[in-house]
């Protein structure tokens, strides 16, 4: 008997079918994998079975028993429990406040206090339940999460994406509690894009493509390759690398040491890197080690930069707006699409003007034709997926739209490109992509510095690796003589002793 | 039962429909308050629809009465388009009117006809000097728009009430509260015979053109457009969001304190207290009915304009209160908030099992980030009036 079946579930959204007469079958004790890119409809599948949408069609069954979970309240009364990908904890409460919040009020506080340690004892979920939450790390947040979960003694345990926001090591540790809760016979739902993960830890994998699944296979069995071939329906393009050419510093950060701004936002400590033309520079680091403010000061966005500790050959930028910058040929693409990159309502054509001129004539007269022509071109050339010029930002994919923001920016012939999450949601195929013309920058001589939380890509693309923790940054290191399990250990913030004495800071 | 349910994208047709369908609403409830009130319902919408529009003295009022709804609500598209929050047309109306009054009693006998010039030059200084210190507070301290300039509504009222009770009561005036008639020469040209249309309503429709070619043909209101509409994206991009905070709120108290001096320089031809007329009020609603767009916002200034005339009308012709027009005014504003959700929205029959709640109830944001655009097409944004500003620090 199946711990839980769903038979032929569809859900139908305005625009996309998300579900299409989709099956999975989970046995328990089993630890599932659910694989698909972004939009192959993951997350709404879990959502169905948390009960926080409702399927147009299908049936689901729990234990044998045909169900209908009408909302997550119900779902938790049969023994399911989620971890969202986006953690929903309140800052400034304790790790066990946070916990208590989710539970009937029938335990006190102090008993809760003593289930947390109890449950975190036994999975080695290391937690102290008194801390506030503001004041814990990304990893350890997520573990408040898991307590939580596992603090009803779930059947079935769904993890959306757990692992993104984990070092390798973390994500080790993670792994040997979801192996005890399964061999307790706990069964768990793991959704994931990461091939190598799914290959390591799971007994079974349901593979979705487009909301129909196209594939059920024992991922023990399988590699990379043909997993890849199940999702994306290819395997994904290899990339060219070159040699670098190496060329004068670009951009040289000096002593930076910045004062956070948001109340749980990161100081920066004395952050000093250089990037060369003709090279790309990737900065490794678990998200909120400071890498946004890092940006931000870069980008200009943030202009409390001490003067002096921004260079952009050799003039000093720290303080000029993003504007001067972008003529200084300092081009950035942010983390952020919509909202920040480009402004959801207006249309392609209307969003070059964020960082393109060339259109704006004298007393600021627009040239309607040539934003349009501008725009226009952008999409033929990196090959954007979009109704034309007018179409509205929002109205395009995720994929395509970066592609739109990373080709504006391209295009202006940058002298140093800063990049932020380059490929953060973004489809296999777009990915190579900008991860292609990213070098192709390189090779041209560009200087290209590139903030990720993956740390494949970083090695896919980057010649020089440095890592963010806590504010701090390590020296450079080059990415062949680098090792993922050592760029783990520094994302931790431990790289002194591999600089104890013999290296010079880079 | 009825259910609203997201659209893929927001309906421009519904963008387009949504005032003419709040306008239909209303004149329903129009009816139904003349029925209640014991009156002929036909004669009273006969009033606020017909009378206004019958005789050439009729339009000409009603030219007078739209022109200062026009200028103002202009100002306050551009405002509302970046996202800061005028709430206090009325204030800067009025110091426009009182700086406009101040002028007009300098001129003498011998004043030559251009002097109208610098009343209208002191009418748009005023109203600069008000918005200004809105800015200042915003730029400075923080502190909430729409609260100071609300509040600066009534001091501006009570300056009035100071200039015209003291200093500048006309010794000659029985003691009134009120300023001497102003010269002539002070006077605002007339368009035609002796109707008191002027050619201020020239220079209202020739201000349309201006401000469609500053929203949607300079990168100046380009810019400003991108801070209301997306802070974050205006940051990245470099644009200055207390530039925009200040040329928002100078423009359109410039835009209200012009549209006071012609008052003073037109129609009233003296200061009293009863310069105030809720001109500066009404147009935040012209301005919205008008979707922001100064096409659209020619239309609902010529509405707005009806309302009025036709709130005078039911009180000598019916025996109506003339509150009668705030109520057709609110109701108008009303409906067209409840209209514009269908932009966004629309309505769904469902048998009541398959009720997802979920797309039932969408955050308010969401539904507002879906109805604000950069259009030059006659259409686009409407903000719920309950969209309080997002803080920038600069």
């Amino acid at each position: 008997m199946h711990r839980l079946e769903l038979i032929d579930i569809s859900k139908q959204y305005p625009a996309v079918k998300a579900n299409d007469r989709v099956r999975l079958r989970v046995k328990p004790g089993e630890i599932h994998a659910v694989l698909g890119e972004n939009g192959a409809g993951k997350s709404t599948l879990m959502k169905i079975i948390y009960g926080a949408v409702r399927p147009d069609e299908g049936e689901m069954r729990w234990n044998g028993e045909q169900v209908q979970v009408a909302s997550p309240a119900e779902a938790r009364k049969l023994g399911i429990s989620m971890v969202y990908q986006h953690f929903s904890l309140f800052d400034t409460l304790t790790a066990a406040e946070n916990v208590w919040l989710g539970l009937d009020k029938s335990l006190s506080l102090a008993d809760v206090v003593a289930r947390i340690r109890e449950v975190a004892g036994v999975y080695g979920l290391e937690v102290d339940p008194l801390r506030p939450v503001h004041t814990l790390s990304v990893g350890e947040r997520q573990r408040v999460e898991i307590v939580r979960a596992l603090m009803t003694s779930p059947k079935l345990l769904i993890l959306d994406e757990p692992t993104s926001v984990l070092t390798p090591q973390a994500v080790q540790t993670l792994f040997v509690t979801l192996r005890k809760l399964a061999q307790e016979g706990c069964s768990i739902l793991y959704i994931s894009h990461k091939l190598d993960e799914i290959r390591a830890l799971c007994h079974h994998c349901t593979v979705l493509r487009g909301g129909k699944v196209t594939g059920e296979v024992d991922p023990a069995k399988e590699s990379n390759a043909s997993l890849s071939r199940l999702m994306i329906g290819a395997e994904p393009p290899q990339l060219q690398h070159r040699e670098p050419n190496l060329g004068s510093v670009v951009l040289s950060v000096r002593g930076l040491t910045l004062a956070k701004e948001d109340p749980f936002g990161t100081a920066l400590d004395a952050v000093s890197f250089e990037v060369r033309a003709g090279e790309v520079v990737g900065i490794a680091g678990v998200s909120g080690n400071g890498q946004q403010e890092l940006m931000a000061a870069i980008s200009g966005e943030d202009r409390r930069a001490p003067a002096g500790s921004i260079r952009l050959f050799g003039n000093d930028i720290a303080r000029a707006s993003p504007r001067r910058r972008r003529v200084a040929g300092l081009h950035f693409v942010p983390e952020e699409r919509l909202g920040r990159g480009a402004v959801p309502t207006l249309s392609l054509a209307q969003n070059t003007l964020l960082t393109r001129t060339g259109a704006v004539g004298a007393f600021g007269w627009l040239r309607i034709d040539a934003i349009g022509a501008l725009a226009e071109s952008l999409i033929r050339r990196f090959n954007v997926k979009a109704g034309g010029p007018g179409s509205a930002a929002k109205s395009l994919s995720g994929g395509n739209l970066q592609k739109f923001i990373v080709g504006r920016e391209i295009d202006a012939q940058p002298k140093l490109l800063v990049v932020s999450q380059p490929t953060w949601g973004v489809d296999v195929g777009a990915a190579a992509q900008i991860r292609g013309e990213l070098l192709a920058l390189r090779d041209n001589g560009c200087a290209v510095l590139v903030v990720s939380e993956e740390l494949d890509e970083l090695f896919e693309i980057c010649d020089r690796l440095i890592v963010i923790a806590q504010g701090r940054v390590s020296p450079g290191v080059a990415t062949a003589a680098a090792t993922v399990e050592q760029i783990g250990e520094w994302m931790s913030g431990l790289w002194s002793r591999d600089f104890a004495a013999s290296h010079a800071p880079a | 039962m009825l259910r609203l349910e997201a659209r893929p994208a927001p309906s421009r047709a519904m963008s387009l429909a949504s005032p003419l369908i709040a306008l239909a609403i209303t004149v329903v409830i129009g009816t139904c308050l003349f029925v209640l009130l014991g009156k002929d319902p036909l004669r009273g919408l006969a009033v606020f629809f017909v009378e206004p529009l019958k005789s050439v003295y009729a339009l000409t009022e009603l030219a007078v009465k739209a022109t200062p709804l026009l200028l103002i609500a202009l100002g306050l598209a551009v405002c509302f388009r970046s996202n800061v929050w005028n709430i206090g047309a009325e204030g800067q109306f009025i110091v426009g009117a009182i700086a406009a009054g101040g002028i007009a009693m300098l001129a003498g006998k011998d004043t030559g006809n251009w002097f109208f010039v610098l009343v209208l030059a002191g009418g748009v200084l005023g109203g600069m000097l008000w918005a200004a210190i809105v800015a200042l507070l915003r730029d400075r301290f923080n502190a909430n728009e729409i609260l100071v300039s609300l509040m600066l509504v009534y001091v501006a009222e009570q300056l009035l009430n100071y200039v015209v009770y003291g200093p500048w009561k006309d010794p000659h005036g029985y003691n009134f509260p009120q300023t001497i008639t102003f010269l002539k020469s002070t006077q605002v040209p007339r368009l035609y015979g002796s109707y008191r249309v002027n050619i201020g309503t020239i220079g209202a429709l020739v201000a349309v053109a201006a401000f469609w070619i500053l929203l949607f043909r300079t990168y100046a209101g380009f810019q400003l457009q991108v801070g209301g509409l997306a802070p974050a994206a205006a940051r990245y991009a470099g644009f200055s969001a207390r530039k925009a905070l200040w040329s928002a709120l100078l423009l359109s108290g410039a835009m209200a304190g012009l549209a006071g001096g012609l008052e003073v320089a037109g129609p009233l031809g003296q200061l009293t207290p009863h310069v105030p007329a809720g001109y500066g009020f009404a147009a935040i609603i012209v301005a919205f009915v008008g979707r922001l767009h100064p096409v659209g916002i020619v239309f609902s200034a010529i509405l707005m304009s009806m309302f009025y005339i036709g709130g005078e009308l039911a009180q000598s012709r019916l025996g109506l209160p003339k509150s009668l027009t705030g109520v057709f005014q609110g109701l108008l504003l009303f409906t067209l908030l409840a209209c514009d959700t269908l932009i966004a929205y629309r309505i769904r029959w469902t048998s009541s099992h398959a009720t997802a709640p979920s797309s039932a109830a969408l955050p308010a944001s969401q539904m507002q980030s879906q109805t604000q655009t950069i259009d030059d097409a006659p259409l686009g944004p409407v903000v719920a009036s309950s969209n309080l500003p997002t803080r920038e620090s600069t």
